[in-house]
């Protein structure tokens, strides 16, 4: 982790109705680090993620990205800065091949200028660009995965695709909203290499996670949300010895599991 | 269902011929080349010799009023099957490219065909920057403020007494004759109806699909909806501006009637019946409709009724639409299965 | 200053019985009812027809015609827009292509050569603070707000409002227990049918029966309903007097013609400044991804 936080979140507070779904909620992403956020259910980790990309805007508090404040701008700007997600509900085109989905990252402003020569499409195609950037996220180039519709892939290829979007932006930062979810162990399996190959190349990763497991594996350091607020941080170790972890995921079997494994 | 029916289903498979005609292989063979170009050229043949075919002026007239039901029913598939923006408001477009061209003919006497265009374009400036606040409603809401705008803009012409209130514009020049004048609309719908259709099919085409399905996405993809959205309103608007201009020239007279539901309800109907999102079902509910309407216009409001029951009809029973079903039929046969 | 009063909340009122029937049906079905000014029109021409050209008595042919309305606005929904459920741009579209039917269809056959007027209830007028004010114009106050309460009472303490208000809230929740939401529909459209007719027979002897009427209330009570937020009845009942007096202000200063431009003008600018309306909660769910 460098010394200069790439994105700080402050303060952030957000209530729906009289509901407190974030409370002063504040932390650091360190540039090239993998962070994980983790909490039981309805603990605001997606809330978290919404204001961060301004899906939703903050009641109060502030979120910086590279020291410049980002707090209340648009989606598209802050993703056009560099600063992209996942979705949890994935939502792409049934209809079309899968790699035809990446012509819709590919055609953006940030795509076009940060896609070299080939312009993210600008000179070439985006067709072809788009099943380089799949053939990067583990869809086989030469078998007919990229072609198919994407209605005949399998939930692991679409959660792939969906941080094929995320890639063809070239970003900075990655925010994952549970990206394991409903997939089957094998699958998660080959996704870890590639988060760890995203954070290789210099992406900084923001995973929020129900599968500790392997969420510890991946991740340099945890947050720990409950009941919208910050529970602790710190290094996977520390955040599974915490006796206030383990009673806020009830069953704390699931933490034992996780020590046992790990 | 009677127990019959439950025991069976209906398959449908691909005829051959729009297997083989979907490959590269069909430029070998010209039975796959006419299967592939019939209905279109049908298509443009037919609308081309149809001012020769039909008797006398009237109806030659009225070749030219369908072509404006037309763009207006191409702008309506265009923002509400491509970018779903359900506008309820082509009466607006109308009448703004209509008043618009009017003036610049009357006041400034600009001649009717560069009035038309420069119109249309001015026209359409002016419809976006209208929407542009209510671009981000999501979709009853946005259908309700369209609809409520010409009405808006109707009262309050009858109500300042602007432009000539509720007489209207008199003395506008008319088409030079009646041949441009037939064949100026017909190729303007021809232009627009393939345009669109390539224009669908063009990467920025999936971009305005994927900001009717998905405009989560399109943002985290770093592009603004709006933007996006305003851009697809303003190529509705010009088409429908630029029939709107066309019509003052054909009846050589503007007035608020052009604001007149007629023209947001027939296009939408035409869309319905011809088949929404296939923007030729459009065009040819056009060709359907108004004479229909024509036919019905000695009987007054009589014909509002008979589109208004058929657009019922379609959407509550049909609402594939014609275009749909025919293209079904032409590219597949159905047959019944026993489960 | 005192006429501006009285005429406002006289307008205020019929305004706000006019939106009552359209929010109804919006709030417990989410079917935006655009045939609702058709069935306002088809409930005259209903008391007329009984009225003077059966025969019968007023009282008894404006029950009847209320009646028959409200069978109509049920049978709307039965067989056609229960087709459509869901899909809100289609409701749209079919109810308004079916009141557009109904009103243009009136205007073909029903409505030719003569003035149709109803008789106002009570004859006669009274002075109020130097203004004179027609009895039925006070009757139009004393049911509107009797209706207003009425509504309260009806959805909060009968089994059947219940239910509907029940549906309005969470239909899935009403499903489980047990309630035929496709039946509460009906019975909603059918209630918004009778409230339509309501307002009809009590403000149509203000004026004449005539086909514009229709569009105009229409517009005037989605205005209001808009206006208000939808599915917010409180917001209705608070819109539709902002509305009201904004009207007859308008109309004192600057002539008839602009009653109709301010209720379009209060339409585009709420949803161009605030989509929810004045109490509508949508908007922090619309926000949430």
């Amino acid at each position: 982790m460098s010394a200069e936080p790439i994105l700080q979140v402050r303060e952030a507070t957000k209530a729906f109705g009289g509901v407190l779904a974030l409370n002063r909620v504040s932390f650091d992403v360190g540039e090239g680090e993998v962070l994980g956020i983790i909490g039981p259910n309805g603990s605001g980790k997606t809330t978290v993620v919404n204001c961060i990309t301004g899906f939703i805007k903050m009641s109060s508090g502030r979120v910086l990205f590279r020291g410049q404040d980002i707090t209340g701008k648009a989606p598209h700007k802050i993703a056009d800065m560099g600063v992209t997600r996942t979705f949890q509900v994935m939502r792409p085109y049934y209809s079309l091949p899968a790699f035809k989905n990446l012509v819709i990252p590919l055609f953006s402003p940030r795509a076009r200028r940060t896609g070299g020569w080939r312009g993210g499409g600008r000179l070439g195609d985006r067709d072809t660009v788009g099943v380089d950037i799949l053939e990067e996220i583990g869809f086989e180039r030469d078998s007919f995965v990229p072609y198919k519709l994407t209605s005949a892939l399998p939930t692991g290829y679409l959660k792939r695709l969906e941080l094929a979007r995320c890639l063809a932006l070239k970003p900075e930062v990655i925010l994952c909203d549970e990206v394991f979810s409903g997939l089957s162990m094998s699958e998660i399996a080959s996704m870890l290499p590639l988060i760890e190959r995203i954070q290789m190349e210099g992406i900084t990763v923001v995973m929020i996670e129900h599968r500790l497991r392997e969420l510890f594996r991946v991740a340099n350091r945890i947050v720990v949300l409950n009941f919208g607020e910050k529970l602790m941080e710190g290094s996977p170790d520390e955040v599974m010895s915490d006796e206030k972890v383990r009673e806020a995921y009830f069953g704390s079997e699931v933490v034992e599991e996780v020590m046992t494994y790990a | 269902m009677s127990d019959e029916q439950r025991q069976r289903r209906k398959e449908r498979l691909d005829r051959g011929i729009k297997v083989r005609a979907d490959s590269l292989y069909a430029m070998m063979s010209w039975r796959e080349l006419g299967y592939l170009t019939a209905p279109r050229l049908l298509l443009i043949g037919g609308i081309l010799v149809l001012p020769f075919l039909v008797p006398g002026m009237y109806w030659q007239r009225v070749i030219a009023v369908i072509c404006i039901y037309a763009l207006l029913a191409l702008s309506f598939d265009l923002l509400a099957h491509f970018v779903g923006l359900v506008s309820l408001g082509g009466a607006l477009f109308i009448g703004i490219g209509g008043y618009i061209s009017a003036m610049l003919n009357t006041s400034m006497g600009v001649p009717p065909l560069a009035a038309i265009l420069i119109a249309a374009l001015l026209g359409g400036i002016i419809c976006t920057l209208l929407l542009l606040p209510c671009l981000p409603l999501r979709g009853v809401y946005f259908a309700i403020v369209t609809l409520m705008y010409p009405l808006l803009l109707m009262r309050v012409i009858e109500a300042m007494d602007l432009f000539g209130g509720t007489d209207g514009i008199m003395g506008v020049d008319s088409f030079p004759n009646r041949w441009v004048e037939q064949y100026f609309m017909i190729g303007m719908v021809l232009l627009f109806l393939f345009g669109l259709r390539r224009l669908v099919n063009t990467d920025l085409g999936l971009v305005l699909r994927a900001v009717m399905d998905n405009d989560q996405a399109v943002k985290a993809s770093g592009m603004s909806v709006t933007v996006f959205k305003a851009l697809a309103v303003f190529i509705a608007a010009f088409m429908g501006c630029l029939g709107g201009a066309s019509i003052v020239h054909i009846y050589m007279w503007g007035g608020i009637s052009l604001f007149a539901l007629d023209f947001s309800i027939l296009p939408i109907a035409a869309t319905i019946i011809g088949g929404g999102g296939t923007l030729v079902g459009p065009v040819l509910g056009c060709f359907i409709l108004v004479p229909i309407s024509e036919l019905l216009r000695e009987f007054g409001t009589l014909r509002i009724v008979a589109y208004s029951i058929i657009l019922m009809a379609f959407v509550v029973f049909r609402s594939e639409g014609l275009m749909n079903y025919g293209r079904r039929k032409y590219n597949q046969f159905e047959r019944w299965v026993k489960v | 200053m005192i006429d501006i009063l009285v005429y406002g909340t006289v307008n205020s009122i019929s305004l706000a019985l006019m939106a009552l029937g359209f929010a109804l049906v919006y709030g417990i079905s989410r079917v935006a009812n655009f045939a609702h000014g058709a069935l306002y029109v088809v409930t005259g021409f209903l008391t007329w027809t009984l009225f003077r050209g059966a025969g019968l008595n007023y009282v008894a042919s404006i029950l009847l015609a209320m009646l028959m309305t409200s069978l109509i606005g049920a049978a709307i929904y039965q067989f056609f827009l229960i087709r459509v459920r869901g899909m809100a741009i289609s409701e749209i579209i079919a109810s308004y292509a079916i009141g557009l039917a109904i009103l243009e269809g009136f205007r073909w056959g029903g409505f030719k050569g003569m003035t149709y007027t109803l008789p106002p209830f009570v004859e006669g007028s009274v002075m109020l603070a130097g203004t004179p004010v027609d009895y039925h114009r006070l009757l139009v106050v004393l049911i509107g707000f009797a209706v207003v309460a009425f509504l309260w009472i009806f959805t909060h303490f009968t089994r059947i409002g219940l239910a509907l208000r029940g549906m309005a809230q969470d239909e899935r929740a009403a499903l489980m227990l047990g309630i035929d939401s496709d039946l509460m529909a009906v019975v909603a459209m059918g209630f918004g049918a009778m409230l339509a007719g309501l307002s009809a027979v009590v403000l149509l002897p203000l004026g004449n029966i005539v086909v514009e009427k229709g569009y105009d209330v229409l517009i005037q009570a989605i205005a209001v309903c808009i206006v208000g937020g939808l599915g917010s009845w409180a917001g209705a009942v608070v819109a539709a007097f902002i509305i009201g007096f904004a009207q007859i202000l308008t109309v004192v200063y600057w002539g008839a013609h602009y009653q109709m431009v301010v209720a379009l003008l209060a339409i585009i600018l709420t949803l161009v400044l605030r989509p929810s309306g004045l109490l509508g909660r949508h908007k922090e769910l619309e926000e949430r991804v």
